[in-house]
Parts: structure tokens; sequence; C-alpha cells
């Protein structure tokens, strides 16, 4: 099915055309928008931003591989990313990780049976002052303790 | 000598203290960019700016107001071909550094009114901030604040009621902290995949959109209302540092094995020693320290063990000759002129017993993922570095491989395209000279890496 943005994404592509001098500029926060409404990056959404922006589909494609946070393929309903890097790792981030991978039984990079969880390392999210921490969806969750990490991962399971 | 200050942290923690509201009442509204705008000339701004003395807060530590004077003499209308743009560095990614988005989520106020200082300065009409996607928060309390302050008409096509036109727009990156490298950065506004370009030209001559631009940090962008506010050369000389042209007041921030990390402002120049101790409450467990990172992943790390050589009189370190570096006042030219560098003035504490195996391992691992792939030294010798590293800790590696990892570290430095290769190398080749003994033990199986701990107590 061709990919559309939704009225109000609509709304906010034109918004954000009026930024740039060019298109292309744009390319970015459209696939913002695209993955905001699907949660990952079609093939489809990536040929409806080439045509919309004028740009290439290879450029598009180039864009995607790219940069960490757009997903190339659907994910699970949360995203839980764990800062991995050596200012969490120094204050229990590998622990924080090995506890989520057993709650949760995946391995990072992998989506839970049910669709509702993908567990991801991240690298550095600008936290290391209270660290450990991690991001679930929009939000950061900081000084993580184990039962904060598992009334966290409680409530996405029931979610 | 540890001075507190509260230009840029007033309202930290205030109900509303990122507000409108809150920043007329504590921090002096919009008062210097309408001071700018209806009563200075651009070159009067400028000249405002190089008084502060206002080293660039992202790591590079180049003068704020010199960088402005680089710009291009003309003032091109809004709407020219050839406009000038601002491009607001808040990329913050740097492993140990989290500073700016405390500035973001806290004082957004300040980073949109020194937008429009620094607008007017350098001839431009459009601000982008790039702020990296995860920083959610960050940029709805910068896109709240650009709202209060266009509903105010400090923002628009006549801010102040001056005929000069100043637009700031967020523009979120996608999870790269490549994009914090400036030409990087650039790129990734215009839409493209964020690699770095080739300087010259630089971005003051051709940046976005390929007209002539000024990247500066938001740190630095921050700073610049405070500075208008009390004077160029009054802010300067808070510094302990006001001599050797590094001023002002700046964010500090403490992580890793301390009690209590933060991030705090103080005037230009507190030791490692007091961050550590009077700032941070001290080491975890009150423990020995190991070593520092000074300011980011990227900077070579320092023992307390390591002491400061100037003999000669007119070394602006002569003072600590002989003393320990954690007692040298934190500047970008005193951390220079010992041997590493200030970079984002955020201090990564490690404590005796952690394993520095495993620290270059944890490291290495985020310069293999966060490399563009555009040089091949780089995008290799991070990949060789990251697996040697593992080697090590798995016990298979020789001695060797640790000469072969010197040698591969070596090899990237200078023969990249963006300094991203010397962050991969400088601290990979610090570690390695630093901790030689510990690669060593590894080697002769007198480490395991099952003993490896980079923890001081564990969580929980």
């Amino acid at each position: 099915m061709p990919f559309a943005l939704s009225p109000e994404r609509e709304r906010k592509l034109q918004e954000i055309l009026e930024r740039y001098p060019t298109k292309m500029a744009a390319t970015l926060p459209l696939l913002h928008l695209c993955q905001d409404q699907e949660g990952y990056v079609s093939e489809e959404a990536m040929g409806f931003v080439a045509q919309r922006l004028d740009v290439s589909a290879a450029h598009v494609k180039g864009v995607v591989t790219f940069y960490t946070l757009y997903n190339q393929h659907p994910v699970g309903k949360h995203q839980v990313w764990v800062c991995r890097t050596l200012p969490c790792a120094l204050r229990g981030a590998y622990e924080v990780i090995e506890h989520c991978e057993k709650r949760l039984g995946i391995k990072c990079g992998e989506t839970t049976a049910d669709g509702k969880i993908t567990l991801r390392t991240a690298e550095c999210l600008a936290s290391c002052g209270t660290a450990p921490m991690m991001q679930v969806d929009r939000d950061y969750h900081e000084n993580l303790t184990r039962e904060r990490v598992d009334q966290i991962l409680t409530r996405l399971q029931g979610s | 000598m540890l001075k507190r200050t509260n230009y840029l942290t007033k309202t930290y923690g205030k109900p509303e203290g990122w507000g409108l509201a809150a920043y007329e009442c504590d921090l002096g509204g919009y008062a210097q960019a309408r001071r700018a705008l209806t009563t200075m000339t651009r070159e009067q701004v400028v000249d405002e700016a190089k008084k502060a003395n206002i080293r660039g807060r992202g790591g590079a530590g180049f003068p704020m107001g010199v960088k402005w004077s680089f710009m291009p003499k003309a003032t091109p209308a809004p709407g020219t071909a050839k406009p000038h743009y601002l491009v607001v560095n808040a990329d913050e990614g740097e492993p140990g550094t989290h500073k700016d988005r405390t500035l973001m989520e806290e004082n957004p106020h300040a980073c949109v009114e020194g937008c429009i200082i620094a607008c007017y300065g350098i001839g431009a009409h459009i601000a982008y901030i790039y702020v990296r996607d995860e920083l959610h928060l960050s940029k709805a309390r910068l896109e709240g604040a650009i709202q209060e302050a266009r509903a105010k008409g400090y923002l628009g096509k006549t801010p102040f009621g001056k005929d000069y036109a100043v637009e700031v727009h967020v523009h979120s990156g996608a999870g790269a902290y490549i994009c914090g490298e400036e030409t990087s950065m650039l790129n990734s506004i215009e839409g493209r995949r964020g690699e770095p370009r080739m300087k010259p030209p630089f971005p003051a001559n051709a940046g976005a959109f390929g007209c002539p631009t000024t990247v500066n940090n938001l740190e630095t962008i921050a700073a610049v209302p405070t500075a208008f506010g009390m004077g160029g050369e009054e802010f300067s000389k808070l510094s302990a540092l006001h001599h050797i042209g590094d001023g002002g007041v700046r964010l500090y921030g403490v992580n890793g094995h301390v009690k209590k990390p933060c991030v705090v402002e103080l005037a230009v120049g507190p030791t490692f020693n007091e961050l550590i101790h009077d700032v941070a409450g001290g080491v975890t467990g009150d423990k020995g320290i190991l070593c520092v990172i000074p300011g980011g992943s990227s900077t070579p790390v320092m023992k307390p063990s390591e002491t400061v050589h100037a003999p000669d009189p007119k070394s602006p370190l002569h003072p600590w000759h002989g003393k320990s570096v954690f007692d040298v006042p934190l500047g970008v030219d005193t951390m220079r002129g010992v041997g590493t560098m200030l970079g984002t003035c955020c201090v990564t504490v490690i404590a005796e017993g952690t394993d520095p195996v495993s620290c270059m391992q944890n490291l290495m691992q985020f310069y293999r993922h966060e490399s563009c792939g555009q040089c091949t030294p780089c995008r290799e010798g991070g990949a060789w570095l990251l697996r040697v590293s593992e080697k090590i800790l798995e016990g298979k590696a020789s001695m060797k491989d640790l000469d072969g990892m010197h040698d591969i570290a070596n090899g990237i430095m200078g023969n990249t395209i963006c300094a991203f290769g010397e962050g991969t190398a400088m601290p990979a080749l610090a570690i390695l000279q630093k901790f030689r003994p510990e690669f060593e033990a590894y080697v002769r199986g007198e480490r395991k890496r099952a003993d490896a701990r980079l923890t001081v107590e564990p969580w929980s």
C-alpha cells in the first residue's frame, strides 16, 4: 500500500519545509514523522520521502541506514535503550543490561515474543551524572536501582 | 580556587524555572538581546564577545568572539541568495558529558537569547539548534522557549521593534555521535548522511547550504547574555585564568566513581582535586583515584601521580611546576600544557581497583560504533583497537599485540578528515601508555577478565 502521512503530520511537514532553503533539508525531520507514524521506516515510506522531497531513493536509503535511530524493521511497542558507555558502565550499566535480559528473557537487540518490548544498548545518552540510566520510548530514567528497573519493566509488560 | 556562581543555573530546580517568567525575574529577561539589537552595531557586538574570552565549550576551546569575527563583513538581507547562518551544537554525546542537556532543560531562554545576540553579531537571520534526537525533553523546552519569545516579539521579522529578522529552529538529529563534528552537523542539517567535510573551506566561508556559517556549542551561546549583561571584560575577569584568555564561568560536570555526581556552575579554573573532593563529595567507597578522563572520553586520561613540568618561568604553567596535575586550574591552555585536553569540562573519575583494560575495551566499542566509516584509518583502526582490546581481555594476546595497538592508534592520528580519528587514538594511546603494566599482566595471564571490575560497589 502506498505510504501517506496523517493530516496532522502533513501539516507538520509543511511547517518543517518552511524552515529550510532546500527540500532535502527536511529529510531527517520527515523520516522522524514517518517513523513516528509506523514505528519504523518502511520501504514505502522511503519512497514517499524521496518523492515528496525531490531526492533520489538512494539518498533516502543512505540517510536511513546511516543514523542509528531509524528502525529499518518493525520493532516492539516500547523501546528500551540501556546506556552501556563507560560513565554508565562505571556505575553498573553492565549489571543493568544483564538484569533486563534475564527479566525479559531476550538478548539486547531482540524483541519480546509478545511484541511489547525491544531491548537495546545505547551509546552515551548525555546522562553520565545520573548513571546508570535507560531511555524508555521518549523518557529518560536515571539513577537506576534494581527496584526501579523492575518497576519500569513490569509497567511496560502490562501495557 | 573554587568559586561557585549561578549566572546560568539560578533557575535550575525551580518550579517552571525554564519559563519566560522565571527568566525575566531571575536572569534579566531578554534585556541583553534588546540592547544588542537596538543600541549596538554588529562590530560592537563582536568586540564585546571577544572581550568576554569565552572559549568554546564544546571541547576544542576556540575563542567564540574570534570565530564570530571570521564571518564576512557584509550583512545579507533575509531571503537573499547567500545568507549567513548560526548553527548551535547541542548534539551532546561525548561519553562523560552531561552539561548542555541541563541548560536546555532548565534554562532554555538563555540559549534562545544567546542565539539572537549571536545572529546579530555574525549577520545571520536564522539559527538552527541541532539537538540529538534522544533529548526529547530538551527539545520540548527549547521549542517552548522559542514560542514564548516569538509571542513576545523577541523573534520574528522585527525583534524588539528592530528591522532585523531573527528566527530560531530546533533541528533534531537521529542518533549519530559524529554529527557533533561541525561539518558533519552541517551535512546532517542539509538532510544528508552525517559525514564530515574536508576543511578548507571552513564553515565561515562555506557552511550550511554552502553559505557562511558559525557553529557554536550550546553552552557557549547560553553564556552570551550573561557576558553582555556584566560587560565582556568583567565576565572574563571572573575566571582564575582571565590573564591567559580563558574567561568567565562555565558548567562543570563530575561523573563516574564519585559520591555525588553533579553538574555545577563555577568560575573557570577549579582543579581536579577541588571538583572531585569539594564538589562531588569524594571518591566512591573512599577509594584512591586510578585516573580521570578530563573532559569527555576523547581527552587523554590523567593519573594523580603525574606532575607538571614547566621549569620556564615564562610558561603559564610555571606556578605549578613540580606539583600534581590534579592541582592545576582547569583551562583550555593549562590542560593542553599538561598533555591532555580540557574538552567539555565534565570529568569522569575512575577509582583504584577498576580495570583499565576493560575501560579501553568499553571506549573502543563506542568509537567503533560511532565512526562514520568515511576514512579507512578510523573505520578499520577503531575496529582493530576494539578487537585487540578483546583479545587482551580474553588472555589470548601477545606482547606484540600491545605494540601493534600502539602502531594502529598512531596510524589513525593525522590521517582522517575530521578529529574523530584523534578522538579514538588519543585516549587509546594514553590508556595503553599509562597502564602498560596492567595490559602486560593480561598477556602474562596474571590478570583475568573474570576478575576485571568497572564498578566500585555492585549495582543494586
